[in-house]
């Protein structure tokens, strides 16, 4: 199961470059997005996957959920969010103010 | 309990909050946001005073002990830290109520300044790994929101790279977290020292120590630093100041306490690529510095070769050498700051960027002329300036572990720095003054009276090094040995 994760991290990896080499603000925008949740993948993976048991550990307990992942992917989500969001409004800005969501029509500006 | 230890950043953090609801009392924002800088000031030098007398002071949240809860761990080198930055934002909050305008001071900028200080604190102080990666994203927010506030076209372009380029480092500081756990199980600083300690720092956990050099060589330019200048340059002045003086510290921080604390078994590997980043930053800040004639570039360039110049200390990681660092981080922190806002003033009086635009600044502005020209010698280290204590030692450290190509470098990049400061300072003061008696604009005294107090500070700094010395050598020996501060960690809980 674990295998099969990574190789998943890694395909969204893979898009998510894909997505940031792009000219198109929009999709590089989309590209941190796919990006910061692969990273989210990848913690929850890492804490190792278990099936079926609760995260308690008891004097009996057989196997338990390690927590510390879900609170670590909780938190990490919550500021990718916060940032996309910022992102996108800063992408609509720019566009308003330049007419232009192609990175390469917005290299070489004059200052105002 | 040391509760105060998380006052550094509870204070600014409830400021900030209460600000956002006075958005349109302006002179009330003032008041409330000089007091609790002020609140800042003393609580961080109260702590630092204690340090000293009770040694590491460690606060661990809602009670669970490490290495199970989150902790702040607060030491010399952090408090240091955290005293300095506190101070440097209340001297630019002063330059900020006559330079930002009525415009920003309605559009939460006081609050965003203070969420920022409350990231940069936090990340000095707290001792969990992904308690600094929360800390590190609540100052970038801060500063992403800082950086685009004006909204003119310039800073709205350099912002994308600015955010798209962080984003991108959080990933890496994410990776790297997810891949420490998954090899490690424990994301405490001092656990995950005394862990890797155990089981010896192989082949991948070097490789996961790389992970986090990158991610802070991003947050403090050192090599990547391709952003740094572009960004520093857009947004104005206070805000680029800020930057300029808290930001890439606090990923120098970082730095110093991943590699020193946790990754510091395999220094041929990780020390070495310290040393020879540090070597071709400072060399890339150099030519940067030289190349261009908009002041605001060759600040920001300057600001790239102290990165330079306070790693060569890291990749050295002898104790003197610590010790020169740390005094260079304070130097840094205040004399980037002035350096910044003296550059912003500049342009605000004349209305032009390009050195070759301007000329007998000094005949006009003579007092502003003699600040540029004690923090010139300042940052070139003359000595009885705070630049000299911290080159003196850097070399010294250099000399004594016989790193000579670092040695070399970094002082031919003091070299550079002070040319390229001397370029400004022939071009802009000197010379036949080219402004009207009718158009010359008057100093404002809100802009001159922070800029003397960062002079003022430089010139204390290094006459009363004494005075500094007991903290800074604590810091540094905490810095050499881990055990002191895993130790404060871990020991038998109060």
């Amino acid at each position: 199961m674990e295998t099969l994760m990574t190789i998943l991290v890694g395909f969204l990896v893979m898009i998510a470059v894909y997505l940031l080499l792009s000219r198109n603000l929009i999709r590089v925008i989309l590209g941190t997005a796919v990006l910061s949740h692969a990273a989210h993948l990848l913690l929850m993976t890492m804490g190792g996957l278990k099936k079926g048991s609760a995260p308690l550990l008891g004097e009996d307990a057989e196997s338990y959920t390690d927590a510390l992942p879900q609170a670590l992917i909780l938190t990490a989500i919550v500021i990718s969010f916060a940032v996309t969001a910022f992102l996108l409004v800063l992408a609509y800005r720019t566009y308003k103010k330049t007419g232009t969501d192609n990175l390469q029509e917005l290299r070489g500006f004059e200052d105002e | 309990m040391n509760n105060i230890i998380a006052m550094p950043m509870i204070i600014p953090l409830l400021t900030g909050i209460i600000l956002v609801f006075l958005r349109h009392n302006t002179k009330t924002q003032r008041v409330l946001s000089i007091l609790s800088s002020i609140a800042t000031v003393a609580v961080s030098l109260v702590i630092l005073h204690q340090i000293q007398q009770e040694g590491i002071l460690r606060l661990d949240f809602g009670g669970w002990l490490p290495p199970y809860g989150i902790l702040f761990v607060a030491d010399s080198f952090s408090m240091l830290l955290v005293a300095t930055t506190s101070i440097v934002t209340g001297i630019l909050l002063i330059y900020a109520f006559s330079s930002i305008g009525q415009q920003f001071e309605h559009m939460f900028f006081y609050p965003f300044v203070f969420f920022l200080v409350a990231g940069v604190n936090g990340s000095f102080l707290t001792g969990d790994l992904f308690n600094l990666f929360v800390c590190f994203e609540v100052m970038l927010l801060s500063s992403y929101v800082l950086i685009t506030m004006g909204g003119r076209k310039v800073q709205l372009i350099e912002s994308i790279k600015y955010v798209t380029i962080n984003v991108l480092s959080s990933w890496f500081f994410l990776m790297g977290i997810a891949y420490l756990y998954g090899t490690i199980g424990t994301l405490n600083m001092a656990h995950l020292s005394v862990r890797i300690a155990e089981v010896g720092q192989g082949p991948l956990l070097t490789v996961i120590s790389l992970i986090f050099l990158i991610v802070f060589s991003l947050k403090a330019g050192l090599l990547l630093y391709f952003w740094l200048p572009g960004s520093y340059s857009a947004p104005p002045t206070v805000i680029a100041a800020l930057f300029g003086a808290l930001l890439t510290k606090v990923g120098m921080y970082a730095l110093f306490r991943v590699f020193t604390l946790i990754f510091y078994h395999e220094p041929i590997i990780t020390h070495t690529a310290i040393g020879v980043m540090a070597i071709l930053t400072m060399i890339g800040g150099s030519v940067g510095a030289l190349a261009y004639n908009d002041i605001r570039k060759i600040v920001s360039y300057n600001v790239v070769i102290a990165v330079g110049f306070i790693l060569a200390g890291l990749a050295i990681s002898t104790e003197v050498a610590f010790q020169g660092a740390i005094y260079y981080l304070i130097h840094d922190m205040i004399v980037k700051a002035l350096l910044f806002l003296l550059a912003g003033t500049m342009i605000y009086l004349t209305g032009k960027t390009k050195i070759e635009e301007m000329s007998g600044l000094i005949r006009n502005y003579p007092a502003l002329g003699w600040l540029f020209f004690i923090t010139m010698l300042s940052l070139a280290g003359i000595p009885p300036l705070s630049g000299f204590i911290g080159k003196v030692f850097i070399g010294q450290g250099a000399i004594e572990s016989g790193s000579f190509a670092l040695l070399i470098v970094a002082f031919a990049s003091g070299i550079f720095v002070l040319y390229s400061l001397l370029r400004i300072f022939l071009n802009c003061f000197w010379g036949e003054t080219i402004i009207n008696e009718d158009d010359d604009v008057p100093l404002k005294k809100g802009m001159l009276v922070p800029c003397i107090l960062f002079a003022i500070m430089t010139v204390a700094i290094g006459i009363g090094v004494e005075g500094l010395a007991p903290y800074v050598s604590d810091a540094a020996r905490t810095l050499m040995n881990p055990e002191i501060y895993i130790e404060a960690v871990l020991q038998g809980n109060r």
